[in-house]
C-alpha cells in the first residue's frame, strides 16, 4: 500500500467519521442527561431530506442548514413529549422516530420532486463546500506532515471543522459549566436536582433539543457535504454506530472523538477495498460491510471494557411520594 | 423576636385520586423549637412535608412563614422561603463530590469555578460552627451514611434555610451517630433554627422534641407539648387503641441446630467481600436476631441461604451441607431443602406488584406437583389455595383477585408470610419483617413468627430495628464489616451496648467519641466502594 | 390507583391511539393534496373489497402474526426484541436451504421441515443477542438493531456468493422444487367448491399461524414457563429469589421469539416467492413491534393488530398503485400506531384515568359513603 493511498483513506477516514461524531455527540448530550435516544439515526435522516430539499430549492446551503436543524429539533421534541412530559417508554419512542422519518421522507420526497423518493442532486451554493487551511499548499512539500495536513487536516468542509470543535466545547459545558454539572446530575439522579429547586423538565428537554441540533448538523453533513442531495435511508446505520460509539466511549467527548474516528476509519476501509485477499482467501464484500456493526457488538459485549451508563437513564422521573 | 411561628399550616388537605392522605391538617411551630411528626406508616406525614417541600399542591389550605401566608408551587419556592428538608433516602448524586452536591442548584454564576471556591470556604464555617464535619472533595459513593445525612443538612444551610425538616433522619443510623445528630439538631436549635423531625420512634420524639403532633389517617390527632406526655399516651393516640409495646412469648426452648453455617464467605459483583468468615447457628425453636446497620452483611447472608447469591464455607441444614455455587444453589433447591425465606426488599423481591395475590401465592412454589395439571398449571387449585391463607392470615380486602399492589404494606407482608410459613419449613429467613407495616399488623407478624418458633422451627431474623431484634430475638448476633462482633442475650443487653457493637466496638464498657464511630464506620464502608 | 375498567385499558387506549395515528396520516394526504376519504376508499376497496383484496390482505397479516407474536413474547420477559428483521431474514435462509438440499416427498413433510430450519435458524440469530444480555450485560436493542444489519450482510453474501445459481444475475436462489409447494388458500377451498382468493399468496401458513396464537396464549397465561418468564418480566430480583434463573428466562425467551420471527419465512419464502431474494422480509420485521405494542402483547391482540396492519399493507399498495401516494405511507402510520399506543401512551391514558376516577367519585358519593 503507497502513501497516497493512506493518505485518502485517512482523508475519507475523516469525511466518514464526521457525521458519527456530531450523532454521537448528540447522543452524549441527551444520554448524559438520562434520556435514551435511539433516534438519532430518524433525526440524521429528517435533518437530511430537509436540507437538501430546502438547500435545493432556495440555492443556499444555509437555509437548507437551518432547516435541516429545525426538522431534527422537531423530532427531539416529539421524543421530549413522549419521553419526558408523558414519561413514556424511551426505546419504544426512539424506534417510532426512526420509522416516522424513513416513512416520511420518502413520501415527502416523492411528493414533492417526484424523483422516487430522493431530491434533485445539489450544485454550487446549495452545497458545503470544501475549506483548504491556510498553508495548505505551502507546506504541502515537507515530507509525510506537509501531505497529512493537506490532504487530510485541510479540505474539508465548515462542519467538519465544527464538529471538531465541539469535542473540547463539550467537554467544557460539561465540566466547567452550571449547566453541565445539572446536566450530569440529571441523568445520574433527577430527584437529586428536583429537589435543589431546579427544573428536570426543563433541564432534559434542553439536553435533548442540544441533541436535536447537533443531529440536524450531522443529516446537513450527509445529505450537503459528503453527498450531493438525498437518497432514500441515506443514513444507513450512522445513527446506531454513533450509539455504539458513545457506550465505547463511556459518555465522554474526548474518548467519542476517538471512537468516532475509528469507525470512521472501518468504513473508510470498508469502501475503498470491495474485495480484500488474505493469501489465497478472498474476503466477501458483504464482510467488510458490515464491519462496523460486528465491531459494535463486540465494543457492547465489554470485551473491551465495561461502561456503565448515567444511573437515571431511560427511566422517566416521577415524584416519590 | 415576634411571636410569629416559624410555620403555620392551616386545614391542609391533599387527597391521591381516592386516596385521602391529608385531612383538614393544622398545625404552628414557634421558631427555635424542635418538633415532633409521628405516625404510622401511610399516615400522611410525609405527604405533608412534600407539600411544605413544593412537591405536591395541597387540594385545600394555607401555610404561613414567619407570620406571611406563603405559596409554595415548587421547591425553588420552599427554598426561597428558607425551608431545607432531609429526606428519608438522600437526595445525592452518588458520583459527584460533596462539595459539586452542596452547590448544585445553588451556584452564583454560569461557571462553576468560582462557585466552587466560595462553597468550599462556607463548608469550613458551617463545619467549625455546627460538628458538621464532612471532606470537601470526597465523592458521596466513597463516604458513609451519617456523613452523606450531614452533607444533606449542609445543602440546607448553604442555601440559607432557616427551617429544616427532617424525614426518619434515624433509620440507617447506629444508635450513637443518632444521638450525634440529634446533638447537632440541637446546636442548630441553639442558634434559632426551627426543626421539624418526622419519625415514627417514640423515643426520639421523647428525647429531643419540645412539642409533638400525631398523625393517624390521614388525620392531626394531637398536638402536645413533649414534656407532658409518655409514649404510652403517644402510641394509642398514633394507633387509636391500647397498644402491646412489646412481643408476648415464652421463653425459648431451643433443640438441635438446624443449620450451621462455617466461615461463610460473600464476594459481590464487583469484587468486594462483603462477608468475612463468618460462622452462626440457628437452634430449633429459637429465634437468632442479626442486629447490624443496613449494608454489613446480613442482607447477603439471608441470600446466600436463600438462594439468591453464591459464597464459599460451608452451610449444613439438619446436617446437611447444602451447595453454595453450583447447579444446587438456586431459590427453588432451597426451597426443597425446607428453607423458607421472607426477603427484606417484599415488593421488589417477595412479589410480583403486578401480579394478582393469588399468582403471588405460588409464586417460588409454581413448580410443586399439587399447582400442575398436565401441561399447564393448576391455576384453581391456587386460587384455593389462596382463599384458605387470606382467611388464616387476615388478608384486607379479603379478595385475591386483587394485584398485589393494590393491598397496603402489612397485608402484602402478610400474602408473602402466609405463603412462606404455611409451607411449615424447618429454617424460615425473616428480612425486615414489619418495614412500612402498620402497628396492627406488626403485632400480628410478630405473633405469626413467634408461633413458627414455638412449634419448633429455626427462625433467622435480620432488621435493622433494633427494638425489634431485641423484643422479637432469644438470641442476638451483631454484624459488623462483613464479621460477626459477638453474641448476646437480649435479656443480658441494651440498645447502647449492641450499637457500638454495631459500630465495630466490642470494649462496650469504654466510653467512645463519635470521631471513634464514625472512623471504624467510615472505613468498613470504604472498603465496600 | 384502579379506578380505570379492564376494558379501556386493553381496547379504548389502544384504539384511541390507532384514530390518532390515522387522523394525522389522514391530514398529511390532505396536505399532499389529495383527497382522504378517496385515499381510504381505494385502501379498503383494495384490501377487503374482493376476495383476492383478501388474499393478500390474510397473506401479510400471516407474517405479521409471527414477527407479532415474536415482539410480544419478548415483551414478556422485559426484553425489546428489534431485531425480528434479521431473524425473519436469517430464518428465510434456513427454510431455502430446507426446500433446495432436502428432497421432500409431500409438502406436509417439506413444511414441517422447512419450520424446523426456519425456527432454528431464527432462534439462533436471537440466542446471540440474548447470551450477550444475559451474560455480558449488552443492550439487546442495540445488539439486536446491529444484528439486523448483520444479517442483511449474510444474506447478501449467501445470495451473491453461494447459494446463487450459476449464471444467473439476480441475487437469488434457485426456484424451490415443486414437491415444496405449498397449498394456497385458494387451493383449500376449492376442495370445498369454493372459488376463493384466487391468485393471492395466502397459503396454509395462516393455519400455522393461528396454531402459534393459540400455542403462544397457553405458554404464557396456562402454563408455567410462561408464569416464570412474565415473573421475570415484571422484576429480575424476585425472579431470582423465587429460583427462576433470569439467564434462562433471557435465552427462552428470546430463542422463542427468534424462532416465530423465523417461522415467518414459510410464509413469505415457502408459501409465495417459492425462492429466496435478498429484501423478502420488507420491513415484516418491524412492523412487529408495531403489532405487538397495539396488540398489548396479547395474543389475541396479536391478531387483530396484525389483520390490520395486513390491510394497511395491501391497502397501502393499492394506492402507490392508483394514486401518487407511495407506499412509504405506510411506514408512516406504523410510525405513528407505535408512537400512540406505544410511547406516547400515558398521554391518552392520563384524561381517561382522570375521567374514570371523577365518574367512580361520583359513583361513590352517590352510594354509601365508605370508611
Amino acid at each position: 500500500m503507497d502513501f497516497l493511498t493512506i493518505l485518502q483513506i485517512l482523508d475519507s477516514s475523516v469525511r466518514l467519521a464526521v457525521p458519527l461524531l456530531l450523532a454521537c455527540l448528540a447522543g452524549l448530550y441527551s444520554e448524559r442527561a438520562g434520556i435514551f435516544d435511539i433516534g438519532l439515526e430518524g433525526k440524521m435522516l429528517a435533518a437530511a431530506f430537509a436540507s437538501a430539499a430546502i438547500a435545493y430549492v432556495s440555492g443556499s446551503v444555509w437555509i437548507g442548514l437551518l432547516a435541516g436543524i429545525a426538522a431534527s429539533m422537531a423530532l427531539s421534541i416529539v421524543h421530549g413529549l413522549a419521553s419526558i412530559t408523558f414519561r413514556g417508554n424511551q426505546l419504544i419512542s426512539g424506534v417510532a422516530i426512526n420509522f416516522l422519518a424513513a416513512g416520511l421522507t420518502v413520501v415527502v420526497a416523492q411528493n414533492w420532486f417526484k424523483q422516487g423518493g430522493r431530491t434533485p442532486t445539489l450544485e454550487g451554493p446549495a452545497r458545503f463546500s470544501e475549506i483548504t487551511l491556510p498553508f495548505a499548499d505551502a507546506l504541502s512539500g515537507i515530507p509525510v506532515l506537509g501531505p497529512l495536513y493537506a490532504e487530510v487536516i485541510s479540505g474539508h468542509t465548515i462542519i467538519a471543522y465544527v464538529a471538531f470543535l465541539f469535542v473540547p466545547l463539550t467537554w467544557w459545558i460539561l465540566f466547567r459549566t452550571r449547566f453541565g454539572l445539572r446536566l450530569r446530575a440529571v441523568g445520574e439522579n433527577p430527584a437529586a436536582v428536583d429537589t435543589a429547586g431546579i427544573s428536570v423538565i426543563w433541564l432534559r428537554y434542553s439536553a435533548i433539543l442540544i441533541c436535536g441540533v447537533l443531529c440536524g448538523l450531522a443529516g446537513a453533513y450527509l445529505a450537503t457535504a459528503l453527498q450531493a442531495g438525498f437518497t432514500k435511508d441515506m443514513s444507513a446505520g450512522r445513527g446506531f454506530i454513533a450509539l455504539a460509539a458513545l457506550i465505547f466511549a463511556k459518555w465522554r467527548p474526548v474518548p467519542a472523538l476517538y471512537a468516532t474516528l475509528l469507525f470512521g476509519f472501518l468504513a473508510a476501509v470498508a469502501t475503498r477495498f470491495q474485495t480484500i485477499n488474505i493469501g489465497t482467501f478472498r474476503v466477501p464484500v458483504a464482510f467488510t460491510e458490515s464491519l462496523p456493526y460486528i465491531l459494535t457488538v463486540v465494543i457492547l459485549a465489554g470485551f473491551v471494557g465495561k461502561a456503565i451508563p448515567p444511573r437515571a437513564g431511560g427511566a422517566p422521573y416521577v415524584k416519590e411520594r | 423576636m415576634t411571636d410569629a411561628p416559624a410555620i403555620e399550616l392551616k386545614g391542609i388537605s391533599k387527597s391521591f385520586g381516592p386516596v385521602q392522605a391529608n385531612k383538614d391538617i393544622s398545625i404552628r411551630v414557634m421558631p427555635g423549637t424542635i418538633h415532633g411528626i409521628i405516625g404510622e406508616n401511610g399516615a400522611g406525614k410525609s405527604t405533608l412535608m412534600s407539600i411544605l417541600y413544593g412537591f405536591y399542591k395541597a387540594d385545600k389550605g394555607d401555610v404561613f412563614i414567619r407570620g406571611n401566608k406563603t405559596e409554595i408551587p415548587d421547591s425553588q419556592a420552599a427554598i426561597a422561603a428558607g425551608i431545607g428538608m432531609v429526606f428519608q433516602h438522600f437526595k445525592l448524586v452518588e458520583n459527584f463530590s460533596v462539595l459539586e452536591n452542596v452547590v448544585l442548584g445553588a451556584e452564583d454564576g454560569a461557571l462553576l469555578g468560582p462557585s466552587l471556591r466560595k462553597a468550599r470556604k462556607e463548608l469550613t464555617q458551617l463545619a467549625a460552627e455546627y460538628e458538621l464535619n464532612v471532606d470537601p472533595d470526597a465523592l458521596i459513593e466513597e463516604i458513609g451514611v451519617g456523613m452523606q445525612q450531614r452533607v444533606e443538612i449542609l445543602k440546607a444551610l448553604y442555601r440559607q434555610a432557616d427551617i429544616l425538616i427532617l424525614d426518619e433522619p434515624t433509620g440507617v443510623l447506629t444508635p450513637a451517630e443518632a444521638d450525634h445528630l440529634f446533638r447537632i439538631l440541637e446546636g442548630l436549635k441553639a442558634q434559632g433554627k426551627t426543626i421539624i423531625l418526622i419519625t415514627h420512634k417514640l423515643r426520639e420524639i421523647m428525647e429531643v422534641t419540645d412539642t409533638v403532633s400525631v398523625m393517624r389517617r390521614g388525620e392531626m390527632t394531637a398536638t402536645v407539648k413533649t414534656s407532658e406526655t409518655s409514649p404510652e399516651e403517644l402510641a394509642e393516640l398514633m394507633v387509636g387503641r391500647k397498644v402491646l409495646l412489646r412481643v408476648d412469648k415464652k421463653p425459648a426452648t431451643p433443640g438441635d441446630p438446624v443449620v450451621e453455617i462455617d466461615n461463610l464467605q460473600v464476594v459481590d459483583e464487583k469484587g468486594v467481600e462483603r462477608v468475612k468468615g463468618i460462622s452462626l447457628n440457628v437452634r430449633a425453636g429459637e429465634i437468632l436476631g442479626i442486629a447490624g446497620v443496613a449494608g454489613n452483611g446480613q442482607s447477603e447472608i439471608l441470600e446466600v441461604l436463600g438462594g439468591i447469591r453464591s459464597a464459599t464455607g460451608s452451610v449444613r441444614i439438619k446436617g446437611q451441607e447444602i451447595d453454595l455455587t453450583g447447579a444446587h444453589s438456586d431459590g427453588r433447591s432451597r426451597r426443597e431443602r425446607g428453607i423458607a425465606h421472607v426477603p427484606e426488599d417484599r415488593q421488589r423481591e417477595g412479589l410480583i406488584m403486578d401480579f394478582k395475590a393469588w399468582e403471588n401465592v405460588a409464586f417460588g412454589y409454581h413448580h410443586e406437583d399439587n399447582y400442575q395439571s398436565g401441561l399447564l398449571m393448576d391455576n384453581a387449585a391456587i386460587k384455593r389455595d389462596t382463599e384458605g391463607k387470606i382467611e388464616r392470615f387476615d388478608v384486607r380486602p379479603a379478595n385475591g383477585m386483587l394485584e398485589a399492589k393494590s393491598f397496603s404494606g402489612g397485608n402484602q407482608q402478610k400474602i408473602v408470610l402466609a405463603r412462606e410459613i404455611e409451607r411449615n419449613p424447618e429454617l424460615l429467613l425473616v428480612g425486615q419483617p414489619t418495614r412500612g407495616v402498620d402497628i396492627g399488623a406488626i403485632e400480628f407478624i410478630h405473633q405469626r413468627i413467634v408461633e413458627l418458633r414455638d412449634a419448633g422451627k429455626a427462625i433467622l431474623l435480620v432488621s435493622v430495628e433494633l427494638d425489634e431484634i431485641l423484643s422479637l430475638s432469644d438470641r442476638i448476633a451483631v454484624i459488623f464489616d462483613g464479621q460477626i462482633m459477638g453474641e448476646r442475650l437480649p435479656s443480658e443487653t441494651d440498645e447502647k451496648e449492641l450499637g457500638l457493637m454495631m459500630a465495630g466496638i466490642t470494649d462496650t464498657a469504654q466510653d467512645h467519641s463519635i470521631e471513634e464511630i464514625e472512623a471504624n464506620l467510615a472505613e468498613a464502608h470504604g472498603e465496600v466502594h | 390507583m384502579d379506578t380505570m375498567p379492564k376494558w379501556a385499558d386493553i381496547v379504548l387506549i389502544p384504539l384511541i391511539g390507532l384514530i390518532l395515528a390515522f387522523l394525522l396520516s389522514g391530514l398529511m394526504v390532505l396536505a399532499s393534496g389529495q383527497d382522504p376519504w378517496e385515499a381510504i376508499k381505494i385502501m379498503v376497496e383494495g384490501a377487503v373489497g374482493s376476495s383476492y383484496g383478501w388474499g393478500y390482505t390474510l397473506y401479510y397479516a400471516t407474517n405479521f402474526i409471527f414477527t407479532g407474536l415474536a415482539v410480544a413474547i419478548a415483551f414478556h420477559a422485559a426484553m425489546f426484541n428489534i431485531g425480528g428483521e434479521g431473524q425473519a431474514m436469517v430464518g428465510g435462509l434456513g427454510v431455502a436451504i430446507a426446500c433446495l438440499f432436502i428432497p421432500w416427498p409431500h409438502w406436509t413433510l417439506a413444511l414441517i421441515g422447512a419450520m424446523i430450519m426456519g425456527g432454528l435458524f431464527g432462534a439462533v440469530w436471537a440466542a446471540i443477542p440474548a447470551w450477550l444480555q444475559a451474560k455480558r450485560g449488552s443492550h439487546i436493542v442495540i445488539t439486536t438493531i446491529m444484528f439486523n444489519f448483520i444479517a442483511a450482510g449474510l444474506l447478501n453474501y449467501m445470495l451473491v456468493d453461494v447459494l446463487k445459481p450459476v449464471g444467473a444475475m439476480e441475487p437469488a436462489t434457485a426456484k424451490f422444487p415443486e414437491a415444496t409447494h405449498l397449498p394456497s388458500l385458494n387451493d383449500v377451498f376449492l376442495i370445498f367448491g369454493l372459488d376463493l382468493f384466487k391468485r393471492s399468496p395466502v397459503n396454509v401458513s395462516l393455519f400455522v399461524a393461528l396454531a402459534a396464537c393459540v400455542g403462544l396464549w397457553a405458554l404464557i397465561w396456562k402454563m408455567k414457563l410462561g408464569y416464570q418468564i412474565r415473573a421475570f418480566g415484571h422484576s429480575e430480583p424476585a425472579a431470582k429469589y423465587a429460583g427462576i434463573s433470569p439467564t434462562r428466562m433471557i435465552m427462552i425467551s428470546m430463542i422463542i421469539s427468534g424462532a416465530l420471527a423465523g417461522l415467518m419465512a414459510i410464509n413469505n419464502v415457502m408459501g409465495e416467492a417459492e425462492r429466496l431474494v435478498l429484501n423478502s422480509v420488507e420491513g415484516a420485521g418491524f412492523i412487529g413491534i408495531a403489532v405487538a405494542l397495539m396488540g398489548r402483547s396479547h395474543p389475541l391482540g396479536v391478531l387483530i393488530a396484525a389483520l390490520l396492519f395486513g390491510f394497511l399493507y395491501q391497502g397501502g399498495a393499492e394506492l402507490g398503485l392508483w394514486t401518487s401516494i407511495p407506499r412509504e405511507m405506510v411506514t408512516v402510520i406504523q410510525a405513528l400506531v407505535i408512537l400512540f399506543t406505544g410511547a406516547l401512551d400515558n398521554m391518552i391514558r392520563m384524561p381517561l384515568e382522570r375521567f374514570f376516577l371523577a365518574r367512580a367519585i361520583r359513583a361513590r358519593a352517590a352510594s354509601t359513603p365508605a370508611e
